[in-house]
Parts: structure tokens; sequence; C-alpha cells
């Protein structure tokens, strides 16, 4: 029997959220993104509050974990917008990412600095984002990211054969059943279309078993325990790799401590490891051990997110095309302005979960898209939006550089 | 003369034109030695001198405040502290008992009330003293529901049996008049149609600084602007305003237009934007006040009003005295009282998009709009409305008398 890894890949980010803003602050104030203190869209307090919840005791953990197991690894992507609030509201959280890099165990993933939709509405623009990633990995962390992913695990073979030009080893993307029919998720495949890049595909079931079934008390599998995880990973048959990729976030504050989900996480590398032929990997890493067992085509643009798997929670509804139309129709003047404040706000604005707070495709019953928000209603999220939009417009106009 | 005016609001506590058409109507039929006395439900200090304002709540109760805008519910707060909301019928139950204490202690010559929701107190106020009874229609529930035989069949049973039993029904408009004959067959000969003003020098005035900065930028770039004021309700027609927006956007794409309210519709017409594919060029304000609201009216290159059923319509004329013509729906009694504006039918979006293009495509056409339409505003007065009311009143007192 060959030898089988845990692939853990953690995503962390936070958005620049944009503040009650009016079509009195436009023209006037460009603060978009400075909400006051008491407010719900603070990205201070927010942090802050996460922090408390998930970032400092996992990392905690994370570190401990790393000291007691020499064959655990683990692999986080980062983007460049929460990176840039710890560096501005909470330094020592971002130490204790720098502590667990240091143990040369934990791999940083690439993606776009302002976890954008940009791939989708202008590949310039995303490649920028893409080397403002890099950039800022390599300052913060030493590492060139070796693997890349793309906001939301959104994939398609356009994509895959654009990491594969540039360079990249590996990607990844959801094992979503259409797209696998047969196969299964637990090995390494190959894009088609593509040369040398391989791909890495969440297995959801066994990773949304951990991110979003853990505390439901009504699931058959509850209570969670790492043995009984372990368990189901023994039983998962031929396999090599058990790619468990999930929100950083997870532990802590989508599942709160009182779940138990410190415990967990703390037992699973000891149950994991001390039985059969068993390791952890870093996604390169995976990728080196492994040979493709397969070509996956992907026409159709695929996410990790909600049932349909697609980008509809982000796009899906009039407001949220009108939304990034307009944004990326400013795209030229806004570039030539070579003014870096504008820019940098065009850019936080492109961020995913400006859209996601416009989504209606659940509002009514106040399920995961309303715990995430933090404005009463989509359209409320919208209406914010689309003055900071405007606002964007003046200060073009002021320039002269639209008309 | 002693009347018994009773309302629902009056400023600055008035959630629309109904409590703006009393307050100016009282004002100027005081200076004809008109006693009045003006009933609320709700409890407020209106800093008024020239009548006196009783408000209408249980004996048990310290305060009655009303909550939100138009037709919400109150808030009753004890003598014990305690503190209970009231709805709409409640509070109309709630008047009608206060009101008939009020005509116990006092005698009046006339009772004059204003609108469904004081129409039982005024029933009851007329069952207690025999006085005349004047009832003054500012809308119908057809109106408010924007649909004909439409809205909520207990109002309409209010509205019809109330007026089959005064003694003078007064419409704000011809508009009006008709839709009182067509909704409940009230007799055509006891409705008098007295037209609602305007009190310009109740107007306030604007600031040098208009606060819509960003307008204001758009318009050195050569943006128009069209602004809607009112609530975004169904009676208010702006899903049609959407639609012919849409055209007129895709033939003058420099168009903004300004929303501003609130009211039950807003999600759906911000959706409805979304859809038509012109968020970029419709800003939604949400309910303003002050300044704010009247730099609204001040920004505009056209005001437009594209009511489905307005019975009166005060807005059209606060926007022509802040400076801005406008476009208003034939459905709308304003529009038998001025001459020099746009009139399109509710239901025609292409005419609507036309008659906007021509505005924001040609400033000739706008400014001399508005210079005539502001001679016009010049004119207006509630004289002629309050010499109706007088002459009224003594009539019915006559007949009471013989």
């Amino acid at each position: 029997m060959s030898q089988k890894a845990i692939v853990l890949y953690m995503h962390v980010h936070q958005p620049f959220r944009v503040r009650h803003y009016t079509i009195f602050d436009a023209a006037n104030n460009h603060d978009y993104f400075e909400a006051s203190h008491d407010s719900r869209t603070s990205n201070e307090k927010i942090l802050h509050k996460v922090a408390e919840k998930s970032y400092i005791p996992t990392n905690k953990k994370l570190l401990e974990l790393l000291e007691r197991h020499p064959e655990f690894k683990l692999s986080l992507s980062i983007t460049g917008t929460v990176l840039e609030q710890f560096e501005r509201y909470a330094p020592h959280v971002l130490q204790s990412f720098q502590e667990l890099t240091a143990t040369g165990r934990v791999e940083i993933v690439g993606e776009t600095y302002h976890h954008s939709l940009a791939f989708f509405y202008s590949l310039a623009e995303f490649e920028v984002q893409v080397d403002m990633h890099r950039e800022i990995v390599q300052r913060l962390f030493g590492q060139t990211p070796q693997v890349f992913r793309n906001t939301e695990l959104s994939y398609n073979n356009d994509l895959a054969y654009w990491a594969d030009r540039a360079g990249y080893k590996g990607i990844l993307t959801e094992g979503w059943d259409p797209i696998l029919d047969w196969r299964s998720p637990n090995f390494v495949y190959r894009p088609t279309y593509t040369n040398n890049i391989r791909l890495l595909m969440k297995n959801y079931r066994l990773s949304d078993d951990i991110a979003f079934r853990f505390g439901d008390r009504d699931w058959q599998g509850w209570p969670l325990t790492a043995d009984k995880f372990a368990h189901w990973l023994n039983e998962s048959g031929d396999a090599t790799n058990f790619n468990l990729f999930m929100d950083y976030e997870t532990f802590g504050e989508h599942q709160w401590a009182e779940s138990g989900i410190f415990d967990f996480l703390g037992d699973l590398p000891g149950q994991w490891l001390g039985s059969g032929d068993h390791t952890f990997m870093t996604v390169s890493e995976t990728i080196d051990s492994f040979d493709a067992v397969g070509r996956i085509d992907v026409p159709e643009t695929i996410t990790w997110a909600d049932n349909e798997r697609d980008l509809s929670a982000w796009l899906g509804n009039p407001m949220q095309q009108q939304a990034v139309q307009a944004l990326y129709s400013l795209q030229d003047p806004i570039i030539k302005s070579h003014d870096l404040a504008l820019i940098e706000d065009w850019r936080k604005l492109q961020t995913s979960d400006h859209l996601y707070y416009m989504c209606t495709k659940w509002f009514n019953d106040g399920d995961i898209h309303a715990y995430f928000s933090p404005y009463e209603t989509p359209y409320e999220a919208f209406t914010n939006f689309m003055n900071a939009w405007h606002d964007l417009r003046f200060r073009l106009a002021d320039k002269g550089l639209i008309v | 003369m002693k009347v018994l005016m009773l309302g629902w609001e009056l400023p600055p506590h008035n959630s629309g034109g109904l409590g703006v058409a009393c307050y100016q109507l009282c004002k100027t039929l005081s200076k004809k030695d008109v006693d009045l006395e003006f009933v609320l439900p709700y409890t407020a200090d209106h800093k008024i001198d020239f009548m006196r304002i009783n408000s209408a709540h249980p004996q048990d109760v310290e305060t009655v405040l009303k909550a939100g805008i138009a037709y919400d519910s109150f808030k009753y707060i004890k003598k014990t502290g305690e503190v209970t909301w009231v709805d709409l019928f409640g509070q109309s139950a709630i008047y009608e008992k206060a009101v008939e204490r009020i005509v116990e202690y006092t005698e009046y010559d006339v009772i004059h009330a204003h609108d469904w929701l004081t129409f039982r107190a005024a029933l009851r106020a007329k069952q207690k003293t025999n006085a005349p009874l004047v009832l003054h229609v500012h809308s119908v529930e057809s109106d408010r529901a924007g649909m004909e035989k439409g809205g909520n069949p207990m109002v309409r049973e209010i509205e019809y049996t109330s007026m089959m039993l005064a003694d003078q029904v007064i419409a704000v408009s011809n508009h009006t008049k008709k839709a009182i004959i067509r909704e409940y067959a009230i007799p055509a000969d006891k409705i008098i149609v007295v037209h609602n003003s305007l009190d310009t020098l109740d107007v306030q005035p604007l600031d040098p600084d208009n606060t819509y900065n960003y307008l204001s930028k758009m318009k050195s770039q050569g943006y128009k602007v069209i602004v809607n004021v009112g609530r975004l309700t169904v009676q208010k027609g702006l899903p049609n305003l959407l639609r012919a927006a849409k055209e007129v956007v895709a033939r003058a794409p420099k168009t903004l237009f300004l929303i501003v309210g609130s009211g039950e519709q807003e999600r759906e017409l911000l959706l409805q934007a979304a859809e038509l594919g012109i968020s970029r060029n419709v800003i939604f304000t949400g309910f303003l006040r002050g300044k704010k609201w009247r730099d609204a009216f001040a920004i505009g290159d056209l005001f437009v009003m594209p009511s489905v059923s307005e019975p009166f319509g005060l807005t059209p004329l606060e926007a022509i005295g802040y400076g801005t013509p406008v476009l208003i729906s034939k459905q709308s009694g304003v529009s038998e009282v001025i001459k020099n504006c746009l009139k399109v039918d509710f239901w025609d979006t292409d005419e609507m998009a036309n008659q906007m293009t021509a505005v924001v495509q040609n400033d000739g056409l706008r400014d001399a709009l508005h210079q005539n339409s502001l001679h016009e505003y010049h004119q207006l007065s509630w004289n002629d409305a309050a010499d109706k009311l007088v002459a009224l009143y003594k009539h019915h007192l006559a007949v009471a008398t013989v």
C-alpha cells in the first residue's frame, strides 16, 4: 500500500468593507472603507474580533502541531487585503503567521491580491493583482507561490491554461461531481490543454464535514472526533491525497471554540499519523510526489460555493451584474490616472465580497450569506457600493479623465 | 364662526402633501375671521398661533408619537410610563372617541374633516352636535391603491358611508371629483372642487450652496439631472418612470435620475433599475428632509411626477419654486392648475421618454418652460380656496338654522 497524505489547505481573507456611504459623501469624502469603530462595517473591529476568535487561537494550535509532529504540514492562501489589515491593525497576528511559515512546512498559495473576479473581466488587471500578491508574499513570508488558486476556487480551462503558461506547477479547484464523474478527488489530475501544470481538487464531502457540519448536532456524524475522521479516511479506499480545502476562519469563527473544533484540529495529526503509511503534504509536495491519473476538462467556470458551485452568489442578480460592469467600465481612465490612491480604491472595490453582500438568492432565509454580511440588506450593500462608484467617477471627472 | 377641523397631520410632522395643504388652508382661513380648532391624532408642539391645536388621545395617555412615515403605527406613552403601539385603524377609533368627548364641551358651527382617517370621528361629531359636516377629500382609496375600484374594503366603506352622509364634499381637483363619483357614486352636485394651492411665502428658501456636489460636478461635465421626489409607492408610478428612463439613457447617456424618498417599492425599484441596466444612471437617496430635500428639487434640469393617480400633487409646484421645470402625469390634480409644463399619460412611457429626452437635449426648452411656469408659480395663493370655503360654511350655516 502506497503512502497517503492529508493535504490541508486553508484560505485566509478579509475584505475592506464599504461603510455606510451616501450620495452626499460622493464628491466630498473618498474614505469608502473607513467606518467609525462602532459601525457594523468597521474593518478594524471585525478584524480584531476574528483575530480573537480564530486567527490567534488557530495559529497557536497550528504552531504547537508543527512543533510536535515533524510530518505535519499545511498550505495557506492569504489575500493581500487581509495582510494589509494585519499590518495596519494587528501586527501580532501577522507575526503569528510568519512563525508558521518560518517552520518551512507551511506553503503559501498564490492568488489575486484583492480577492477579485478580475480574471473574468480583465486579464491585464488580473495579472497585476497576481503580481501584487506575489510581491507581498515575498516581502512578508520570503516565499514565491508555486501553486495558484483563483478567488472562491473559481476555475475553468482558460485559467488552467493561463496558470500553466505563467509557470505554476499546480492549481486548486473544487472536486465537483459533474466534472469528476466516476473519478475520485483523492488523486492528482492534469488540466486538459496544458503541458506541465497539475490540478488538485477539493474533497468537498470530507472538507465540509469539518467546515460546515462539524457543529451541527442534527448531523448523523456528530460529534466528529479526530479518531472518527481518521477512520473515515482509512475507509476511503484507493487514494493518494485527501484534499481538505476550507476557509481558515472555519476554526473559531464559523465553528466556534465551544464546538470542540480546536480539540479536533489538535488531535487530527496524531490520529492520522499514528496508523498506516500516513503523512501530511503541502500542495507543491503533493504535486511532486504523485503522478497525474487523468485529465480534467472544465469548459464552464466552477467554484467551491453553494449547491450550484458557480459564480451565481456573486454575479447572479442584476444588481451584482450592474455593479461589476460599472466597476470594470472605469478601468482605462483609472489606470491612466496614475493616481495610486485612486487605483487602489478601485481595486479594493473589486474584492468579490462586495458582490457577495448583494446576493439575494437566500436573502429571506437568513442563512450563511446573511451571516457573513455586515449590511442589513443586499440593497443597502448595493447602494453603498454604487455611491462609492459614483465617487470614483467624480474623481476621474475631476482630473478631466472622463466626461 | 367656529370650525372644528379634523386632520391627521400638520408640518413639521407630516409625511406628505396632506399636512401642508391643511396647514396653509387653515392659515388663510384664520385671516378671514374663521375661528379654528384643529384636532390631531398625536402630541407635538407645532408652534402655530393662528388656531388652537388639540391632540386626540385617551385620558390616561401622556404622549402619542407618530412613528416613521405615512401610514405607520402610533406609539403611546401612558402616564404610568408604559409604552404601547396602536395601528392605523386602532388609532382612527381612538381619535373618534376623543373627538366625541371634545364636542361635548364646546359648540362648533361647522365640522370640517380631512381624509378618511378622520371621517368616522367626523360622523360621530355630526351625530352628537348636528352641525353641518364638510368632508375634504385629498385622496381616495383607489388613488392610494393605484387601481380603480381597488384598495382596502374597510377604508372604501368608511369613505363611501361618510361621503353619503356628509352635507358637503370637497375635492381637491376635478380628477378627484371624478374619482369620487366613479368609486362611490356620490351625487356630483354634492361635490365642489376647491383646488389646492401653495403659499409661496411659506416655502423655505434655498441656501446658496447645493448639497449635491457630485451631481453639480457631473452637470459641469455636460450631464443632466431628472428628479423625482415622493413616496416610493404604487400610486406614484415610478416603474413607468424607470422604463422611460432606460429609453432616455439610450439616447442621452449623460442623463442621471435622482429618486428621493422611501416606501414599500424601494427594493423593487432598485432591482428594476438593475434589470433595465441603468443602475449607473439612477441614484436612490432614501428618505430625506430639510436642506437635502430642498436641494434635490434645485439640482434638477427637470422634475418628473409620473403618478398613476394624484389627487393634487404639491411637489411639482415646489420644484418650480426651486428653479426646475416639470413633467407631470395627466392623471394629477395639479395638471388642472399649471399650464406651462409638460404633461403625459402615466402609462405612456414612450411619450414620457420623448419629453424627457427633449428637455435634456435642449436647454432652451428647459429654460423657457421654467421661466413661464415660474410666472404661474408667483400667482399661486390659497385666497380663492379660502373664500370658497367661507362662502360654503355660511351657506350651510344658513341652511342649518332655517
